[in-house]
């Protein structure tokens, strides 16, 4: 069971590490705030609780794996709020997402600055 | 690096957003020295109320920074100077952690081999700030009543006719409302918790403070100035700033008309520990106040000034 438990928390880490590395790449590389607000709320909404889960499991049952549950529901609920309210924000502001013009061949025309 | 990236821009909007970030890095800087405490205040501080501050008082000033008028080439040169000079003091100082350095004699190791029997809490930090530096600490929060007292008086908190409950500046928002509902209490309730377990673990009355005026604050950005204030008067803030300042030198005066020294806890019960006990709970119960409503009168002098443009 104990071993079962290891893969798993292995996985669950190695899955968290990589969504963290391609939520960090697509902050730096999307062309448009909202796609980077996105990539963003990717890393805390869903690396930040699997790399918690991977912790978790390795855990015994005590008082700090209470702790970390409560943890993982807060970021749970706090991540996705966070990036609605930058989205709202942004939108507040007058930004518009960057659209695909399907005619054009290369890019597109978008009414917000990257 | 951070900081460099912070001079170096000119969109203060950007600059406030990298000073939080600076702030949660010296908070993690704080935790790999151990320093649990500070790094919680600093963390709090910081990475939280801070951000919160400047951008209200970006609101009210510009966004862009004004571009330098004079040359800064005399300005270079003395900030060159003090510069070299510290570092060439840091030079001298002992190495990190070095334990005959003069800061870990003297009365540290009376602090730590005999601070459990004497004030009576396993968490040492507490004791040295509560109990044997008490003094500092009551000088920190008159200076925090201070900063509180110069606000009022520079700017004064705005009674604007049109801010009436139920008005939010960002209009319904339901899915902010509703998680700024569930979120609350238990942001409230950890603010308390902070306070009142300052003994034992992590905490005490400044984080307290700074926790539960956060809770305040994220209620009237998510609701409006006016559901805020019909919960939090202004009209209070100052006398509970007052009240915590109160609190504080009440006990040490309490002390001095018992005939001990002031601020000595012992005097405060018939057994000294107890004494210690009952004066820690009281002093950070002060400091807690204190910080609470100076940091929320401040977010109500910032935030509340902006409408009027």
């Amino acid at each position: 069971m104990t071993v079962i438990l290891g893969w798993v928390s292995g996985l669950c880490l190695l899955f968290g590490s990589v969504l963290c590395i391609t939520g960090g790449i697509g902050l730096l590389r999307m062309p448009d705030f909202f796609s980077r607000v996105h990539a963003s709320g990717v890393t805390e909404t869903l690396a930040a609780p699997l790399l918690l889960i991977g912790l978790a499991l390795q855990m015994e049952w005590s008082l700090d794996l209470a702790k970390v549950a409560m943890i993982l529901i807060l970021i749970l609920a706090t991540n996705p709020t966070a990036t609605h309210a930058m989205a709202k924000a942004t939108l507040h502001g007058g930004q518009r997402p960057l659209e695909f013009d399907k005619d054009k061949s290369t890019g597109g025309e978008g009414s917000s600055k990257p | 690096m951070i900081a460099i990236a912070a001079i170096m821009l000119t969109d203060l909007f950007a600059v406030v957003m990298l000073f939080g970030v600076y702030s949660l890095l010296t908070a993690t800087l704080f935790m790999d020295l151990d320093a649990v405490d500070v790094a919680f205040t600093e963390a709090a501080v910081g990475a939280g109320v801070t951000t919160v501050l400047m951008l209200s008082s970006l609101h009210l000033t510009k966004r862009w920074e004004a571009l330098p008028r004079r040359n800064p080439l005399l300005a270079l040169l003395a900030v060159g100077v003090t510069g070299a000079a510290l570092v060439y003091a840091v030079l001298d100082a002992p190495l990190l952690g070095d334990p005959s350095a003069p800061v870990h004699q003297h009365v540290t190791p009376r602090f730590i081999e005999q601070g459990l029997a004497e004030v009576g809490m396993p968490n040492l930090v507490t004791a040295v700030l509560a109990s044997y530096r008490g003094y500092d600490t009551f000088g920190e929060t008159v200076v925090i009543f201070t900063a509180g007292l110069a606000v009022l008086l520079l700017l004064g908190i705005q009674d604007d006719p049109r801010l009436r409950p139920g008005v939010s500046a960002i209009g319904d928002q339901l899915v902010l409302r509703s998680v700024v509902k569930v979120l609350l209490p238990l942001i409230l309730l950890y603010g308390l918790y902070v306070q009142f377990h300052g003994d034992f673990g992590a905490g005490g009355g400044f984080q307290a403070g700074v926790i539960f005026a956060t809770g305040f604050v994220l209620y009237d950005l998510v609701f409006g100035e006016g559901s805020a204030r019909a919960v939090v008067p202004p009209g209070w803030l100052h006398r509970l700033a007052a009240l915590g300042v109160l609190i504080y030198g009440g006990v040490g005066v309490y002390s001095l008309l018992v005939g001990r020294p002031f601020l000595d806890y012992s005097a405060l019960a018939d057994d000294p520990v107890h004494g210690q006990h009952l004066g820690v709970l009281l002093v950070e119960l002060g400091v807690g106040i204190a910080v609470f409503s100076v940091v929320l009168l401040i977010f109500y002098a910032f935030a509340g000034r902006g409408r009027r443009q």
